[in-house]
């Protein structure tokens, strides 16, 4: 499987990604430049005096040139020191790895669900371009895409919460106490988040496969005789696999920035009602721990798709 | 202008979506004299009210009529919509022309500034640049425009590595043309198709994230109406009133398929060689 060749793609992948990781952690520190006028006037609060202004400055080091803030705060990060909440004075990295587990449940059975329901879709679809099946596939993908997630997100807790009490309206419940409990929270909220990636995955799923089945060597594997069931397994899906890792890679980014409307929906105490508070209330510290936990996630995880293309397509690796 | 009635004509779906978006356009003109109430009027005696004569889409929490709530969030909405994509193509468009007719290290710099930014999470950013610049609905759909604008860039920097091998590229270059002129007069023209068609699907994701965001609270200032924030007045009702939850989800998620549809028959009418698939 990894033979010189992709291992030496591999480290080249990584040397490529590591300017990337830095420039993030620049725009994600760089978010509290955009505060117009003085920040540390803003942290004071409305009524604070000119002392109390200059001893904030001091306190969070914003007298100092924005270059070496931005350096202390980098060999900060580097050590797993995002600093405390402005507001209630916890560690960042603390509560982030208490809510994280929360968000990435949803996120995952969202992706789950996503994939399990898009890709069959998607199929359908392409097996016969222009078909009922196709039509129907189709715009209900388009529905998908149009539909506000935290607007299904309430009608679902109106329906399945409140009236039928199939599921419970609000909260979450933690791995740790038991898998049904925790499914069971989670249910809602990923079905929510779900419905727009399964209309993703079922329309650029469908898209790839329609154009990989109408090319010239399906056509002479049909003149050849191959069943059109083998030639879909054999040839279609595995052409479109890579395209479905970069879908994934997308719907993933994509989920992970719903789940943060979502969350408020349920009230669930996970990273997104987290960043929402700490956005209202400019309380950098935490903005910056969330984004900069969830930038790093989804270029790690693109890391892993590129990886897996030089396994799964032996063209890459020969570039 | 005769072209476009002709193809309105063909496509149905494109027709139908035209047609949406103009009578939103003319409810946002015309809202103080179409709204049957004032949209901030409350009435505490009559409030969470069902539909009636006097108030055909019910009262909200305050007492407010809902219609016109809905018709005054029309304009927030496209304001909104329209801002974002505006500021997106600002930002994005004379990158991606830069990055992608200069090359070399200008590109390489740009292509790996764009890369980093699409890695982020696109609403969570526009959460946190909403956070610094302050809540608010012109904030918030600025925070919106400047996270769209890198896949703009990309889309750009695409077509103009394309446009910029044809010939008469070449031909303009040799008479003495200057960068800008180049880049307006031959680029921009023959690259633009695929972006119109992109700006219009990013009309309604910056739609929904508009409505993301006004539901959070980031966005539209009460007591100014935009539906994300009737939806998040109606959020705390669910249990006594769920039918206030309807009308401005309803109106988002039409607005937002208009803008897709128009966007998908604009691509297969600007672009020749796509066959209905």
């Amino acid at each position: 499987m990894l033979t010189k060749d992709r291992l030496r793609l591999v480290g080249r992948r990584l040397v490529q990604i590591a300017p990337v990781i830095l420039l993030a952690t620049f725009v994600v520190f760089g978010l509290q430049q955009l505060v117009p006028g003085d920040i540390a006037a803003t942290l004071a609060g409305e009524s604070a005096t000119d002392a109390r202004i200059a001893e904030i400055r001091k306190l969070y080091g914003l007298d100092r040139p924005f270059l070496v803030q931005y350096g202390s705060w980098l060999w900060g990060a580097l050590h797993g020191d995002l600093g405390k909440s402005l507001l209630s004075g916890e560690v960042v990295l603390d509560s982030i790895l208490r809510r994280f587990p929360t968000s990435l449940l949803i996120v995952g059975c969202a992706l789950t669900l996503s994939l399990s329901i898009g890709i069959p879709l998607g199929i359908l679809a392409a097996v016969r371009p222009g078909s009922r099946i196709d039509a129907t596939v189709t715009s209900v993908a388009s529905l998908g895409v149009a539909l506000p997630n935290f607007w299904l997100a309430m009608l679902l807790v109106a329906t399945f919460a409140l009236n039928w009490n199939f599921f419970p309206a609000t909260g979450a419940k933690p791995l740790s106490a038991g898998i049904g409990p925790a499914l069971l929270h989670a249910a809602l909220p990923a079905i929510a988040l779900a419905a727009g990636g399964i209309a993703e995955v079922a329309r650029q799923l469908r898209s790839s496969l329609v154009e990989v089945l109408s090319s010239q060597y399906v056509r002479t594997l049909h003149a050849k005789g191959l069943s059109p069931a083998a030639i879909l397994w054999k040839h279609g899906l595995k052409n479109v696999s890579v395209n479905l890792l970069t879908v994934i890679g997308l719907i993933f980014n994509r989920l992970l920035g719903a789940t943060v409307v979502i969350e408020a929906v349920f009230a669930i105490p996970g990273i997104g009602s987290m960043v929402v508070h700490a956005a209202i209330h400019k309380d950098f510290p935490v903005i910056q721990g969330v984004v900069l936990a969830l930038v790093l996630i989804v270029i790690s995880l693109n890391l892993l798709i590129d990886v897996l293309y030089t396994v799964l397509d032996p063209r890459v690796s020969q570039k | 202008m005769r072209g476009v009635l002709k193809w309105l004509r063909r496509d149905l779906r494109a027709a139908l979506s035209v047609g949406f978006l103009l009578l939103l356009l003319g409810l946002s003109l015309t809202a103080p004299i179409v709204a049957p109430h004032s949209p901030t009027n409350q009435n505490v005696n009559n409030t969470l009210h069902e539909p009636d004569a006097a108030h055909p889409l019910g009262t909200d929490d305050l007492g407010r009529d809902v219609l016109s709530r809905l018709i005054y969030g029309a304009p927030a909405t496209l304001y909104a919509s329209f801002l974002a994509v505006g500021v997106a193509i600002l930002l994005g468009v004379p990158v991606g022309l830069l990055a992608g007719f200069l090359g070399g290290w200008v590109d390489d710099i740009i292509s790996r500034i764009i890369d980093t930014l699409l890695s982020f999470p696109a609403i969570v950013l526009a959460i946190a640049v909403t956070g610094a610049l302050g809540v608010g609905l012109t904030n918030g759909m600025i925070a919106v425009g400047i996270v769209f604008s890198p896949q703009l860039a990309r889309l750009v920097r695409a077509q103009t590595l394309i446009v910029k091998q044809e010939l008469y590229v070449d031909a303009a270059r040799v008479f003495g043309a200057s960068l800008g002129r180049i880049l307006w007069k031959h680029i921009v023209p023959n690259a633009i198709q695929p972006v119109i068609v992109q700006v219009t699907l990013l009309l309604a994701v910056a739609l929904l994230a508009e409505a993301s965001l006004s539901f959070l609270g980031l966005g539209v200032q009460p007591p100014q109406p935009s539906w994300g924030a009737m939806l998040a007045r109606a959020y705390h009702y669910m249990e006594i009133a769920p039918e206030q939850m309807y009308a401005p989800g309803i109106a988002i998620l039409l607005t937002a398929l208009a803008f897709n549809a128009l966007g998908e028959s604009l691509r297969v009418a600007l672009d020749p060689t796509m066959k209905r698939r």
